[in-house]
């Protein structure tokens, strides 16, 4: 048994002087990855607690009256009516601002540019604007669309709220339409400009349709974003008390989460549960958009 | 071979191409989208700007050595004192927390998700992990403080009911997504020739994971964590409503404090008149949070460039 040639194990493995040990590291293997299994778990239990706290809390109020009722200072009459319309008022000024903005920046950055030094300015600024916090959006708003351009778009308005959030989300819808033309194969672009079809004409008849479902899935992620953003709009002035529908883009607003904070923000225990039956509101929202970005997604995927 | 004469008036009628027209088109879309694409260095220099001009208004009126050296933060007192390192330590403390939760947790995610779970494991827990990243912050505020809050108050007696530590812990459940799956991206980009390596040589999954794989895809895993810290750092719903609107200077969890984003919508739910010293308040404590930011975000940047391997 003395290890004449060290690296040679014996019958039992164990006596050689390259001692592997594996029960001891394989336990520490599954060791591992019952930790990592744990962390998945810890994850998916506090959604399932928030979910569960959300629903047992909200489900009570949550009903028809809810949805078509105004604010009110009794909680057993306060409806949520105002800040929907006022969310669903954004979300379409948000969509016809931030769409053809992002879609157009992208097109340009991916189809038209070549590598200059605008493009890359471009590019580094556009990864700088995802690590900028919502709330300094919400200082740009403030400054440029209420004070500077206050006659225009009447202060704190719908279209202040939506221009604000549609350049908060701008880097998003670009990312995104940008990997969708990426995923477009170059044999099409080629084929078409060996038919003597300029850039554009290539990027119109060829390249959006191929693209056009990756685009809109990451503009409906970036509008989900906008549907939960309430820090910017708060900053810019969205008020937390209305019992009137918007009337116009230039009409005073707000929005779901903005009244969620505020009934959250009251000491009554009645409040805390309409916050929790305006939260299964938004979340009802936000899911439908998720879906049916994925179900995009999946279209998406099979065509390519 | 049968040739066209493609100079014959039929053949020519047929084929019109309008060159000039579609030059004109193509330059035309190029312009606008171009435009477009610069709106968004539009932003950073709006921004930027809106921030300099507020923050050199503000130090006209408060010097800068007072707001770095009061211990107190009372803006809107008659005695005003701006110590923003106030604000500044009560944003260190919750995403202090957040991140402790964060990063241990998501990297494990990442870790299972991308090397243990099967791909139907994998295919049902993406997308509850996307769904947890997508839960608006409002929503994680109010499960900080009607939830997670009196469920610790049955186990630390002295926990208030705003404190720092429930704010901080969702906090952290809430950046988690962002760690798992940037750092899953990292640690998928990982060559399977090193692993395979690692393998041959007689390593177990564990120690190739924590001793190659890890490493390997380390420039990517910490720029997943720095973006999460900057996320927590800006990150303003829960915090506003779970850890309270008490200006305190200090590193207790039990208590309640007021970050940086909790004091701009403090300010911003008020009547805050343009040109007033608490409008140009919030754009001092903007402007200092959007250098700690900008600040992480170089710091990633370089440490990416300096760190990472390429391979192919």
């Amino acid at each position: 048994m003395t290890p004449q040639n060290p690296i040679s194990l014996d019958a039992q493995g164990r006596e050689s002087r390259f001692d592997a040990n594996l029960d001891r590291r394989y336990l520490f293997d599954k060791i591992f990855v019952s930790l990592t299994w744990v962390a998945i778990a810890i994850a998916i239990a506090v959604l399932a607690a928030l979910l569960f706290d959300v629903l047992t809390d909200g489900l009570a109020m949550f009903d028809w009256q809810f949805i078509t009722s105004f604010p009110s200072r009794k909680p057993e009459r306060a409806g949520i009516l105002s800040a929907l319309a006022g969310s669903v008022w954004l979300l379409g000024l948000v969509a016809l601002f931030a769409f053809p903005l992002g879609v157009g920046a992208g097109i340009y950055l991916e189809e038209f540019s070549t590598d200059n030094w605008f493009t890359r300015l471009i590019e580094i600024n556009i990864n700088n604007l995802a690590g900028v916090p919502s709330i300094i959006y919400g200082l740009l708003g403030l400054q440029v669309f209420v004070r500077w351009l206050g006659p225009i778009t009447g202060g704190r308005s719908l279209l202040t709220g939506s221009l604000t959030i549609s350049l908060l989300i701008l880097p998003i819808i670009i990312v995104a339409t940008r990997e969708a033309l990426r995923a477009v194969p170059d044999s099409i672009r080629l084929a078409g400009y060996a038919l003597g079809a300029t850039r554009w004409q290539v990027v119109r008849t060829h390249v959006l349709p191929n693209a056009i479902a990756g685009i809109l899935t990451g503009a409906i992620l970036g509008l989900s974003r906008a549907i939960g953003e309430t820090a910017a709009l708060i900053t810019i002035g969205a008020l937390t008390f209305i019992s009137f529908l918007p009337e116009g883009p230039q009409s005073p607003f707000t929005v779901l989460p903005i009244q969620v904070f505020n009934w959250v923000g009251r000491p009554q225990k009645e409040f805390h549960d309409i916050a929790a039956s305006g939260i299964i509101l938004l979340m009802i929202v936000l899911l439908t958009m998720n879906s049916v970005a994925i179900i995009l997604r999946n279209k998406f995927q099979r065509r390519i | 071979m049968p040739s066209v004469d493609l100079s014959s008036p039929k053949v020519s009628e047929m084929w019109k191409p309008n060159r000039r027209a579609s030059r004109i088109s193509q330059t035309i879309v190029k312009f606008i989208t171009g435009l477009f694409a610069f709106v968004s260095v539009m932003t950073t220099i709006g921004i930027i700007l809106t921030l300099i001009f507020e923050t050199i208004a503000f130090f006209e009126e408060v010097s800068i050595f007072h707001f770095l050296t009061d211990t107190k933060w009372t803006p809107l007192f008659s005695s005003a004192q701006f110590g923003i390192f106030v604000l500044i330590s009560a944003t260190v403390l919750t995403s202090g927390i957040a991140i402790l939760v964060a990063m241990p947790l998501g990297l494990m995610i990442a870790i299972c998700l991308s090397e243990y779970a099967s791909p139907r494991a994998r295919s049902i827990l993406k997308p509850m992990l996307e769904v947890l990243a997508g839960v608006p912050s409002v929503v994680f505020g109010y499960f900080a403080l009607l939830f997670v809050t009196p469920l610790l108050q049955k186990f630390i007696p002295g926990l208030q009911g705003f404190n720092a530590l429930s704010a901080g812990l969702v906090l952290g459940i809430m950046i988690t997504p962002i760690v798992a799956s940037l750092s899953e991206d990292a640690i998928f980009a990982v060559p399977r020739s090193l692993k395979d390596g690692s393998y041959a040589l007689g390593a177990t999954k564990r120690e190739t994971i924590l001793s190659i794989v890890l490493p390997a895809a380390l420039s990517g895993i910490v720029s997943a964590v720095i973006l999460a810290i900057s996320r927590a750092i800006g990150e303003t719903m829960t915090v506003t409503l779970a850890a309270g609107q008490n200006p305190r200077l200090g590193l207790n969890p039990l208590v309640p404090v007021m970050t940086m984003t909790a004091f701009i919508v403090q300010v911003s739910l008020g009547d805050t008149p343009a040109g007033s010293l608490a409008y140009k308040t919030i754009y001092a404590v903007g402007m200092t949070l959007f250098l700690i930011t900008l600040g992480l975000n170089v710091f990633s940047f370089w440490f990416v460039r300096r760190f990472r391997e390429k391979y192919e």
